[in-house]
């Protein structure tokens, strides 16, 4: 096993430092919303998590692509950690959203393009995990669960297109007219700094998960080997 | 291409001849849908009323769980018996094997919506022999069993395979469900076939890029 790299031990000071400092802007620098008041501020890591979300599910899908073509398994590993941790980030800004909507649009869940379509896009990857817990071949499981997430990453745009067509009531904050109406709002530039500032953190914080993920993979490779050198031995 | 075209012709004349013998998958999804129309019929209180806006959405789900049923079978026979490898083991293109068997999967779902249909309409007068009711059913179809065919023919490789099918294929073709629901019931309630255009359009782009894919990457899932 190599050690540690050092590049990585300096990401992880680094992501720590901007999410504490991203919390920071949260709630001492950026002002509080007139029209929705505090709870709006849990949109600045309802969209990061979101964000991240996505970001890991593009990695996955195009970790699926690279690895058919070139057959090597740390674009398995990648794939898979991706999956996992996004996983985790959605499901976190479905509940942030959650706790949004409470108050603002009176209820905890709606059946909305965005929820509807963040609620499918959990139950594809759940599938996914699913998948590749049913299969044993290392080499085929990587095969199938990359075909897995790049039908995923196709299907969602067309769902949410889908559900588009149906009914939405999510606010659109950037660029719409409508949306004060549904919750949203302009953002001035105290609030567009924080807002970047959070999408930035967490995304370096989930380059800084995702590495630590393809190290643990790698790792279970090797102790895998490990394992099956003894038990040959042994015989 | 010719001989392309009478290869895929011979994977799905197999089918059928095989299916011919003993119809024991056709008789399954038949008597499958008709239960689940029955448990519809009680559990969701479907009288003429209701049914009305219903309909569209009871007859696209008795399709997709018939279907479900037919798929895992049809994949399920060839791994079974060996036959797979013996496909593979022609000498042909890969992807002969998977239109064959996609097509073979869309005749025998085709074949239980051409049964289920007039029974769904002589139960409850609902008008569903019209071009476009016909043309939804049609391309919904293939797009369900264009993905489906791919993640069964994975599925049967799968030690958990009995039960994964449904989990995979159903959040990936929701947006076919969706459209397929959607366009059959604003052909049943006669609306406008200006807004039934948006559904139509999905329906069309999903059949199209889901059956690229998966001709694109059934090489992979059948590689030894």
């Amino acid at each position: 096993m190599t050690k540690k790299p050092r590049l990585l031990s300096i990401l992880d000071g680094l992501s720590g430092l901007m999410i504490l400092v991203a919390v920071g802007l949260v709630f001492f620098y950026a002002p509080v919303e007139v029209m929705t008041g505090q709870v709006q501020k849990v949109f600045y890591f309802h969209v990061a998590t979101a964000w991240v979300g996505m970001l890991g599910f593009l990695v996955a899908a195009t970790a699926g692509v690279v690895y058919l073509h070139k057959g090597d398994p740390t674009w398995d590993i990648t794939g898979h950690g991706a999956v996992e941790i996004s996983l985790i980030f959605f499901l976190t800004a479905i509940i942030l959203g959650s706790i949004w909507a409470r108050p603002i649009w009176n209820t905890w869940w709606t059946w909305e393009p965005r929820l509807t379509t963040a609620a499918i896009v959990e139950l594809i990857y759940a599938a996914y995990l699913l998948l590749r817990q049913g299969v044993d071949d290392p080499e085929r499981r990587a095969r199938f669960s990359a075909i897995y997430a790049i039908f995923g990453f196709f299907s969602v745009p067309l769902t949410f297109i889908s559900i588009r067509l149906l009914r939405t009531i999510h606010p659109v904050v950037i660029g719409s007219a409508e949306a004060a109406s549904q919750g949203g709002f302009n953002m001035d530039s105290p609030m567009k700094i924080t807002f970047f500032f959070s999408l930035a953190a967490f995304s370096v914080f989930f380059a800084d998960l995702l590495w630590h993920r393809i190290r643990l993979g790698k790792l279970r490779a090797e102790v895998e080997i490990l394992r099956i050198n003894a038990y040959s031995k042994g015989e | 291409m010719k001989s392309y075209l009478s290869a895929i012709r011979a994977v799905i004349w197999k089918d059928l001849t095989a299916e011919w013998r003993t119809r024991e998958n056709l008789s399954a999804m038949m008597v499958f849908a008709l239960l689940v129309i029955l448990i519809f019929n009680f559990a969701l209180d479907l009288d003429i009323q209701a049914q009305e806006s219903l309909s569209a959405g009871v007859l696209w789900t008795t399709f997709i769980f018939a279907g479900t049923i037919g798929l895992n079978r049809s994949l399920a026979v060839e791994k079974d018996r060996g036959c797979l490898d013996g496909l593979l083991l022609a000498p042909v293109d890969r992807s002969v094997i998977y239109f064959g068997k996609a097509i073979g999967n869309l005749i025998f779902m085709l074949l239980v919506e051409i049964i289920i249909l007039p029974v769904y309409s002589f139960l409850y007068q609902v008008p569903v022999f019209q071009t476009g009711f016909l043309l939804v059913v049609l391309l919904g179809s293939i797009g369900y069993v264009a993905v489906g065919t791919l993640l069964a023919t994975m599925v049967i490789q799968v030690r958990t395979r009995d039960i994964l099918l449904p989990i995979l294929l159903f959040p990936l073709t929701l947006p076919v469900i969706i459209a397929a629901v959607k366009s059959s019931q604003g052909f049943l309630l006669m609306i406008p076939l200006a807004e039934i255009a948006p559904w139509l359009n999905l329906l069309i782009v999903y059949d199209l890029i889901f059956t690229v894919a998966a001709f694109m990457v059934f090489d992979f899932v059948v590689e030894e």
